[in-house]
């Protein structure tokens, strides 16, 4: 193996692909081979850095300069410049707030400094097709330490010691969890690991897999020491094609190098790993359900007690956490529980990955401590509101999590804050909305989705977000009442208090909070018909400004309702019965003339 | 491929890839070569192929590799830039392939600065 | 494509086998099926349950459960459009509202000439892309609703 005295690495994540890094990627190996260059330079392709807005993403280290937006054709000068001569090519540098002239260093980007990593300290930095890079980044030392230094019960205890929580959503306690399953008499147990990341607007969990799946596997065979399994199974949502084959070539060099299957390290330990594809249903991240889908059944939650540590998998005792979850406990046995704890709040330790989506500058994933601000996230690594609009509102947990203000932005967040202001921290996904988002949308928006994904069985769910939802779509279509508000209320509380899992326990909670916060919104679309941010079409409206229209019949022209009149030279009028709110005469209007209101 | 049964087994994994990922991360000391038109012009690229083969030669570890451009000194080059450890930044000049194996062995190796080739000093 | 009833049997044989003697075969299987077929088909979900000795109606309860499998034919091409949060505020509905009225067809409907089946899916994990769409295994990031025309286009 010679030695190379530049790394170049493209990122082979689902994002950048999709914006063209294959090819990048090949016109780079091309180019390198052309110039005789490809035995001192090399090129790795790694998983997700988790800014894929800005894909491709190409990073040339040593310098650790980082390149974003990359075409096939910004190859040769990227190879002649900076790779023969040493020159950044600046046009494609990152460029957050900082200037141009000085070239920050990767982990100086205000993306990056803020960051804590520690579940995506590999992302981006590795191979992740490559075991060997892995065990380079310390990987597997943790189960060596653990299967040749430690008993079971100890590392149950680091874990406790680390104050590691459930990164799915509930957040229990991940050590309290284990020892329940380690206790529990059976001498068949089963480890899962929960991939089906239902919620949309969330990407962390396919990001680990894809950039850093080793992690994922060393986690599970340490918990799977630790409760004393044998066997385990990755449910990986279908939708994840490229983590489901990264996934499997993990598995296949773990296995050659001896980590999975029997006699791990020659010891009694044995472990055999599965991955199941799942069939595109929200309701199988629910972990009953999921187990149900496993067995090849309908994926329909059952009631707890029992819960899954005495009777899980095919009736034998289970435990199943989180992709991020299991990613962080190689690092809290290799540096010890107390390290881990020294991050985070008194209750939520260490950190927490957070998709940051939406009306922001820069999105991505953001790894933070527990107890970081949003306000620190959204304007600080997030570079505040694009195109320079109002933040409005932050939407944190997905569906089942709440909308917060500008009030909330100084909250540190954990997941005790979260839920006493009516959010919950759920998987992480953090959508930011600005002054053209409509809160009664989002909330009929993300109704939308758990009322469609309902999986049936209770009453409450299923009939009573129905009942919610026509009431939203009324309101939003200019016809609410005003008790419509009460009994959206009364409702939601009642599904909450009445559904058998969380799906029907949280469904609620965006249309709650939205009322908490934004209830003028609401009593604006049902008292005044109107939408404050212009974005319920229904209730929408097109008027034309007299004083500023030059009669130049552009719009007239281009409505496709005939809804214009108006004589040459003269100021145009919209007849609003036929309009039909298409927009295409605002758009037209060379004097900016078409209001939308 | 063979099975890993211990640490050992696992630090040797460990080490030799360390060798291939080495490049990802600023070594303790950094070499870097002016690459301008006027640098290549003189042989900069022999400088740097030079600095590459001494490097593996000697197996060394943790230095990286790095180029430039123009630095305004065109009648100097080749240059070559030496900082070692957090000391300051030394400059040699008019180096040639030959003088590579030296420069690296007294300065990047035992840290003493090769004083006859070098032109300038910065922190 | 036109199979017989024995190509049929064959193929269903040959994607249940390993699957025989094993627990929680059922939803592989149904995938591997839908995936040499391109849709299930009242024949291949029968020759399943005979295969493998699971009733018709727990069959028909789990493809009907899950929205992957499909009953009906589908187009040579599936467009998926994310219908997730992050795509939902960055104006994907605009982008769905577009292609059926291009493409003359509904919410998982699927063309008169078989090119096209339209289904407006959750998040695909491209977020940072947003609004995304995929058609087939390509992924189309920051899409605009005057881009559909030539993407649409790509696929015949
Ligand atoms: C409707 C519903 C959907 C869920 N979806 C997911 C999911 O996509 N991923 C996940 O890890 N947990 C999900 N959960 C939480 C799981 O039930 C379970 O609590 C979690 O996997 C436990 O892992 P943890 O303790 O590591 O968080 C969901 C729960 C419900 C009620
Ligand atoms: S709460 Fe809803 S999703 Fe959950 S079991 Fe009941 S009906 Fe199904
Ligand atoms: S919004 Fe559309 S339908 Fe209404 S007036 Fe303008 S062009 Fe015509
Ligand atoms: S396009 Fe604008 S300026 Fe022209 S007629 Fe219409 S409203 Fe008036
Ligand atoms: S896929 Fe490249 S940064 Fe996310
Ligand atoms: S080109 Fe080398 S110093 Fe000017
Ligand atoms: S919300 Fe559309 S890709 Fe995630």
């Amino acid at each position: 193996m010679g030695l190379y005295r530049s790394h170049v690495l493209i990122c082979g994540g689902t994002g950048c692909v999709s914006s063209g890094s294959l090819e990048v990627l090949e016109a780079l190996k091309k180019g390198l081979a052309e110039k005789g260059m490809d035995k001192e330079i090399l090129v790795v392709s790694t998983g997700c850095h988790g800014m894929c807005e800005m894909g491709p993403i190409v990073v040339v280290y040593p310098e650790g300069t980082f390149y974003c937006r990359v075409t096939a054709a910004d190859v040769p000068e990227l190879i002649e410049e900076h790779l023969y001569k040493g020159r950044v090519v600046e046009r494609l540098i990152y460029k957050g707030e900082g200037k141009a002239s000085d070239v920050p260093h990767y982990t100086e980007i205000p993306f990056y400094k803020k960051q804590h990593r520690i579940a995506l300290r590999n992302c981006g930095y590795i191979n992740p097709d490559s075991i060997d890079e892995y065990i380079a980044r310390d990987g597997y030392a943790a189960l060596v330490k653990a299967l040749t230094e430690m008993t079971p019960e100890a590392v149950i205890e680091e874990v406790k010691t680390s104050g590691l929580r459930g990164r799915g959503g509930g957040g229990f306690p991940t050590g309290l969890k284990w020892s329940f399953c380690a206790r529990s008499a059976g001498d068949k147990k089963y480890v899962i690991c929960n991939a089906d990341e239902g919620d949309p607007g969330a990407f962390m969990d396919r990001s680990l897999l894809e950039g850093d799946p080793h992690a994922v596997v060393e986690g599970m065979l340490l918990g799977a020491y630790a409760m004393g399994a044998n066997e385990g199974y990755i449910y990986c949502r279908a939708e994840y094609p490229l983590a489901i084959k990264r996934l499997k070539r993990t598995i296949e060099q773990a296995t050659e190098y001896g980590l999975l299957g029997e006699h791990i390290l020659g010891t009694d330990f044995s472990f055999e790993l599965h991955i199941k594809e799942g069939a595109g249903a929200f309701v199988c991240g629910e972990e009953t359900a999921l187990m149900a889908s496993i067995e090849g059944r309908r994926g329909m939650p059952r009631p707890r007690p029992p819960f899954p540590a005495n009777k899980g998998l095919w009736g034998k005792p289970s435990n199943i956490n989180n992709v991020e979850t299991w990613a962080n406990v190689p690092s809290i046995i290799r540096n010890g529980g107390e390290w881990y704890a020294a991050m985070g709040t008194e209750k939520s330790k260490g950190t927490k990955v957070f998709a940051l989506t939406g009306k922001v500058n820069h999105t991505g994933l953001v790894e933070v401590p527990m107890g970081t601000t949003i306000r620190e996230i959204v304007f600080e690594i997030g570079g505040g509101i694009l195109n320079g609009k109002k933040f409005k509102a932050v939407q944190i947990g997905g569906p089942s999590g709440g909308c917060l203000t500008k009030d909330h932005l100084d909250i540190p967040i954990s997941y005790e804050s979260l839920s006493q202001v009516g959010a919950i921290m759920g998987s992480g996904g953090l959508v930011v909305m600005d002054e053209d988002n409509c809160m009664v949308d989002v909330a009929k928006f993300f109704l939308e989705f758990t009322q469609a994904e309902s999986c049936g069985k209770c009453p409450p769910c299923r009939e009573g977000t129905k009942k919610m939802l026509d009431i939203l779509t009324r309101i939003c279509a200019g016809k609410g009442k005003p008790e419509d508000l009460e009994a959206l209320e009364y409702l939601g509380t009642m599904i909450k208090e009445t559904s058998l899992c969380g799906l029907g326990q949280t469904a609620p909670n965006p249309v709650l909070t939205t009322l908490r916060y934004f209830r003028d919104e609401y009593e604006a679309h049902i008292n005044e018909k109107r939408c404050p941010a212009g974005a319920c079409t229904e209730l929408t409206r097109f008027i034309i400004d007299a004083d500023k229209c030059i009669g130049c019949t552009k719009c007239a022209r281009v409505c496709p309702a005939d809804a214009i009149t108006g004589a040459v030279k003269q100021p145009h009028v919209i007849d609003q019965d036929k309009c039909v709110k298409c927009g295409a005469c605002a758009e037209a209007c060379p004097v900016k003339a078409i209001d939308r209101r | 491929m063979p099975k890993i049964k211990t640490l050992d087994d696992l630090k040797k994994i460990k080490e030799s890839t360390m060798d291939l990922t080495g490049a990802r991360s600023q070594g303790k000391t950094r070499i870097i070569i002016g690459m301008g038109t006027c640098g290549i012009a003189a042989g900069a690229r022999a400088v740097m192929e030079a600095v590459m083969a001494e490097l593996s030669r000697r197996g060394l570890k943790d230095v990286s590799v790095e180029t430039t451009g123009c630095i305004g000194m065109c009648q100097d080059e080749p240059l070559l830039d030496v900082i070692h450890g957090g000391e300051s930044r030394i400059t040699y000049g008019k180096v040639g392939p030959d003088d590579v194996p030296r420069i690296i062995a007294e300065h990047v190796v035992n840290g003493r600065v090769v004083e006859d080739k070098v032109i300038g000093r910065t922190d | 494509m036109t199979t017989t009833q024995e190509e049929v049997l064959s193929k269903v044989r040959e994607i249940v086998s390993p699957w025989k003697d094993k627990k929680g075969g059922l939803i592989p299987i149904l995938q591997q099926a839908q995936h040499e077929f391109g849709y299930l088909p009242p024949e291949v979900v029968q020759a399943i349950s005979d295969e493998m000795l699971i009733p018709l109606a727990e069959i028909y309860g789990v493809a009907t459960f899950y929205a992957q499998f499909h009953l009906k034919p589908r187009g040579r091409h599936v467009v998926r459009v994310c219908r997730g949060t992050a795509c939902h505020v960055r104006g994907s509905l605009k982008i769905l509202e577009k292609l059926k009225e291009t493409l003359h067809v509904t919410d998982n409907g699927t063309t008169e000439d078989l090119r096209f089946t339209l289904e407006p899916v959750a998040c695909l994990g491209a977020c940072g892309l947003a609004p995304v769409m995929t058609i087939d295994e390509q992924t189309f990031g920051r899409v605009r609703p005057e881009m559909l025309g030539d993407i649409l286009g790509k696929f015949e």
